[in-house]
């Protein structure tokens, strides 16, 4: 790896003072996606300074990437080049917040906890309940794509997503949308912005919807012997007046392993042993209200449940429960020296049909795996290698093929969340095609006419 | 218009599919706003291949293109500004498919939107955006103005129930934006496009969520003496983290107008009404509506009622949903504005909007969605008298630049169409506008598809729009 020339560390250090601008290899390590690691990573701390590093680098052919606390570098196919990473931690201010209004204007480098104290000041919070919570930056949360068991009653952050202020890569400062919470005005170029993973645009400013933070959250598991029993009840709930804040399956693994000292590390607190890892395929609805609303919930998730064997969790153990599976992917990444995590999404009631796909074909190939499937028809399957051998990344691999094909035979949705940066190659294929990828390859070009946003989602490198 | 792009439509769809004689033109000149502009001709497709077949005679022979559900939008977005072809969605209204274990429909275009909530009921389900026209407007209209309604409150606006469409470009490609299942990977096209007001695309088929009825309603009808007390209402509902399915607004002119056509029991001495419904499970639901109760009390309502049953919660929203067709009654014209505010400054824009009627000596009844802060004067003038005409274009211009002064925005719900392109630079800079003319480009390149609408067409914001002097027909919101 080449070191940066001297004429842009310096035009850097120009834009954003010297102390803001790094150049030692140790620190730049930290920037790197897979084996890939920038020549030099700058922190802008405004717009303004943000747009003038994308032009500098834009001129100078730089290759950049925006990122923020990093935890979810993994999920970026490890970009062709990648010269230069945006630090956008120092944008870390909220912008404007009316709370009585439920609006918010952020910048992207605030963290999420940090956001989650001043909102639950005012008895507020945004339903972002994602993987690395306690790291993890608003910008890259969106950036991302990540998704939250929230999403079962919130829906998605295209859902509560107000406007956005970004930077394209011909370095101008550009917005869509606003902070209302009803606008039609223009075209909503933010929505495109979400889970791009940098790659139209550096967001410098997000608004948001906020919420009246759920009370009193309660928490009911069922077990079941097999994923299709798991699955009916979840039919049977979506029949049912019944609207839980969450519904998630879990996988005998997926169960245990959020039950294990490693998940308790990374989401500490109490949890019954029995509560999660029972050995059966585990069903976790929460739900929340006043005092009458719980006890309406309670009676009416055991009625639905019927025979099953089931646990009411209370307050703590809900928040716990549902803060390990929040967290599934990295207790997933812990698990294994090569954790392969798929997402991929069906209808809700063809769940039970892929789970059962996915459990077969990883126990033909050999590779141990852990899946959590959430109501709305959203599976996330862990495949858990003993190593990074060759002989388990075909195996991997070979499960994967299989899996994508299972997942389009029963009309879904197939997409690489996370695996070694190094296996990428062989495991990567973006599902779109046709004219839909061609509009998408337009809008990038749009976006971004000289290709100085490094990550490319679209990128095929099979 | 061409004659020989006439014979290739007829041979296309068949005489009875093309309209082309200056009185069946008439229809089809204007929507629910004030700005008409005459097709020069209007085709009625059947299937995805005829609309295929369509834009690529239209882009064969350079005219543009428009399409058009029932023709209810209230920005001038089906209207053909700059002539040519309008389609028709008139003759694609099937239901495909109702799956109600996924809680899915794929629908025609052309489909009215309480005819799916209608066809599914019998499953507990309905498609949940109700806009007021929704007894009239189809769900291929809804796509294109993104239409929200009086229970987007609680339940979210068209985008948020779309999980896919097929649309056929001005290339003649047939794209599928979206799926059926969550989370389709690559960029957010279908999201993009849900609002993008029929300049990207014709829709041809749509994928929605359905929406599982609630168990429990409850409609409560607050009264009051001061137009302050009602927004103040609203605010603070809105502060204490209460959402209500809906939470509408009436002032008292608007309901002596209604009151006097629809009977639905408003008091016609009171100042303003708030209309908020509460849903949910049963034991939610109470206590809810108590809270909401309490706020109302808190700020001076005269009287909280709750609806007894179900036929007078029905004439209730009634009263409501008929309150722009009562203003045509009284009115030889109206213009509804639009915009849209936080809701901590509705109690300062109601004033305002007051101030400004005075102002210009114009009658200005004010219905509107209070929980989203998304306001919608009706500003009352006589066509015939050319300065009251202005003056209501004045006003209506006044009340958005108090929006985008409280942080708001120049329209919540209707759409930019070709009535407020000339204000987008109100709110979006030259670099906002450059790249949203370049991703419309992306997918209407040759700008044949509705052109004239949204993105403002010159430079600069000082142009003088005139608008067409014009009556108004009688839309609804």
């Amino acid at each position: 790896m080449s070191m940066a020339a001297p004429g842009i560390s310096s035009g850097l250090a120009e834009i954003v003072g010297p102390a803001n601008v790094v150049t030692d290899p140790t620190q730049l390590a930290a920037y790197g996606i897979g084996a890939c690691a920038p020549k030099i990573a700058v922190r802008p701390g405004t717009n303004q300074e943000v747009a003038e590093i994308v032009r500098l680098a834009v001129a100078e052919k730089l290759a950049l990437v925006p990122v923020g606390a990093r935890t979810k570098l993994c999920m970026n196919i490890p970009p062709r080049r990648y010269d230069l990473a945006l630090d956008m931690t120092r944008l870390d201010r909220i912008v404007a917040y009316d709370p009585d209004d439920l609006t918010l204007s952020v910048e992207p480098g605030i963290s999420l906890r940090k956001l989650a104290d001043v909102l639950a000041e005012h008895g507020q919070f945004i339903p972002l309940a994602v993987p690395f919570l306690r790291n993890a930056t608003v910008g890259g949360t969106i950036a991302s794509g990540a998704d939250s068991p929230l999403r079962h009653s919130y829906g998605t952050a295209r859902d509560y997503t107000l406007g956005m202020e970004f930077v394209t890569g011909d370095g101008k400062i550009v917005k869509s949308g606003g902070r209302v919470v009803k606008n039609v005005s223009g075209y909503d170029l933010h929505k495109l912005m979400i889970g791009s993973l940098g790659s139209l645009g550096v967001l410098t400013k997000i608004n948001l919807r906020t919420f009246p933070a759920p009370r009193e959250l309660r928490g009911l598991v069922a077990y079941f012997d097999s994923a299709q029993s798991a699955v009916e009840l979840r039919q049977s709930i979506a029949k049912s007046p019944l609207k839980p804040l969450t519904l998630e399956i879990l996988s005998p693994l997926a169960a245990e392993s959020l039950s294990c000292d490693r998940a308790e590390q990374i989401e500490p607190g109490q949890l019954r042993a029995y509560a999660l890892a029972s050995g059966r395929w585990t069903i976790l609805a929460s739900f929340c209200g006043a005092e009458e609303v719980l006890k309406r919930y309670e009676r009416g998730l055991r009625e639905v449940a019927g025979t099953a064997d089931s646990v009411s969790l209370g307050k703590s153990a809900a928040a716990v429960a549902l803060g390990r599976v929040r967290e599934f992917i990295p207790i997933a990444l812990e698990s294994s020296p090569a954790a392969v995590v798929v997402k991929a999404s069906v209808l809700p009631a063809r769940i039970g049909e892929l789970l059962g796909d996915a459990e077969s074909i990883a126990a033909e190939s050999g590779v141990r795996s852990a899946a959590i499937a959430r109501g709305v028809g959203l599976i996330y399957f862990a495949l858990l290698p003993e190593s990074r051998q060759d002989e388990n990344r075909s195996r991997a691999a070979r499960a994967v093929s299989r899996l994508r094909d299972a997942c389009i035979r029963r009309t879904g949705n197939f997409a690489i969340a996370c695996c070694p940066a190094e296996w990428r190659g062989s495991l990567s294929k973006l599902q779109t095609s046709g004219a839909e990828l061609e509009l998408m390859r337009k809008l990038k070009s749009v976006f971004d006419p000289s290709g100085v946003f490094a990550s490319n989602p679209l990128a095929s490198d099979t | 218009m061409d004659s020989r792009l006439l014979h290739d439509l007829k041979k296309l769809l068949g005489t009875e599919g093309v309209l082309h004689q200056p009185e069946d033109l008439l229809l089809y000149e204007y929507d629910g706003s004030v700005d008409i502009a005459r097709p020069d001709c209007v085709v009625f497709p059947r299937t995805t291949s005829d609309v295929i077949e369509l834009v690529k005679l239209a882009i064969r022979h350079r005219v543009p293109l428009v399409g058009r559900g029932a023709g209810t939008g209230l920005s001038g977005g089906a209207l053909a500004r700059e002539g040519g072809i309008i389609a028709s969605f008139a003759r694609m209204t099937q239901i495909l498919e109702i799956d109600a274990e996924n809680q899915r429909a794929r629908v025609q275009p052309g489909v009215v939107n309480a005819d799916l909530s209608l066809a599914v009921a019998h499953l507990g389900l309905h498609f949940a955006p109700d806009p007021s026209s929704q007894k009239a407007c189809t769900i291929g209209g809804n796509v294109s103005e993104n239409s929200g309604g009086p229970h987007t409150l609680a339940y979210g606006v068209t985008t948020n129930h779309v999980l896919a469409l097929e649309a056929v470009l001005p290339s003649g490609e047939v794209v599928r934006l979206g799926s059926s299942a969550v989370d389709s990977p690559g960029y957010d096209l279908l999201g993009i496009f849900v609002g993008s007001e029929g300049t990207f695309g014709l829709v041809t088929e749509i994928t929605v969520r359905l929406t599982r009825l609630p168990e429990a309603v409850k409609t409560l009808l607050a009264i009051y003496d001061s137009i302050d007390d009602a927004t103040e209402t609203v605010a603070e509902i809105t502060a204490r983290g209460i959402t209500p399915a809906a939470c509408e607004m009436m002032d008292g002119w608007t309901i002596r107008a209604v009151e006097d056509y629809v009977h639905a029991g408003f008091p016609l001495d009171a100042a303003a009404i708030l209309l908020i419904e509460v849903d949910g499970l049963s034991e939610a639901v109470d206590s809810e509506a108590e809270a909401v109760a309490d706020v109302c009390k808190q700020h001076h309502a005269r009287n909280v009622r709750v609806a007894r049953d179900a036929a007078e919660r029905d004439l209730l929203w009634k009263g409501r949903k008929n309150a722009f067709g009562a203003a045509g009654r009284i009115s030889p014209s109206y213009y509804t504005q639009d915009g849209v505010i936080p809701r901590t400054k509705l109690p300062a824009t109601l004033r305002r909007v007051g101030e400004i009627g005075r102002k210009y000596n114009l009658a200005i009844g004010n219905v509107f969605h209070a929980g989203d802060g998304n306001l919608h004067p009706i500003i009352l003038f006589d066509e015939r008298n050319k300065k009251q005409f202005q003056d209501a274009v004045r006003a209506a211009d006044e009340i958005i630049e108090c929006c985008i002064e409280f942080g708001g925005s120049i329209t919540g719900e209707h759409g930019v169409g070709m009535e407020k392109d000339r204000l987008m630079p109100l709110l979006f800079s030259e670099a906002d506008l450059e790249l949203m003319k370049r991703v419309r480009a992306v997918f209407n390149p040759v700008g044949l598809l509705n052109p004239g609408k949204i993105l403002p067409n010159s430079k600069g914001c000082g142009e003088i729009y005139v608008r067409p002097q014009r009556p108004a027909a009688a839309p609804s919101a």
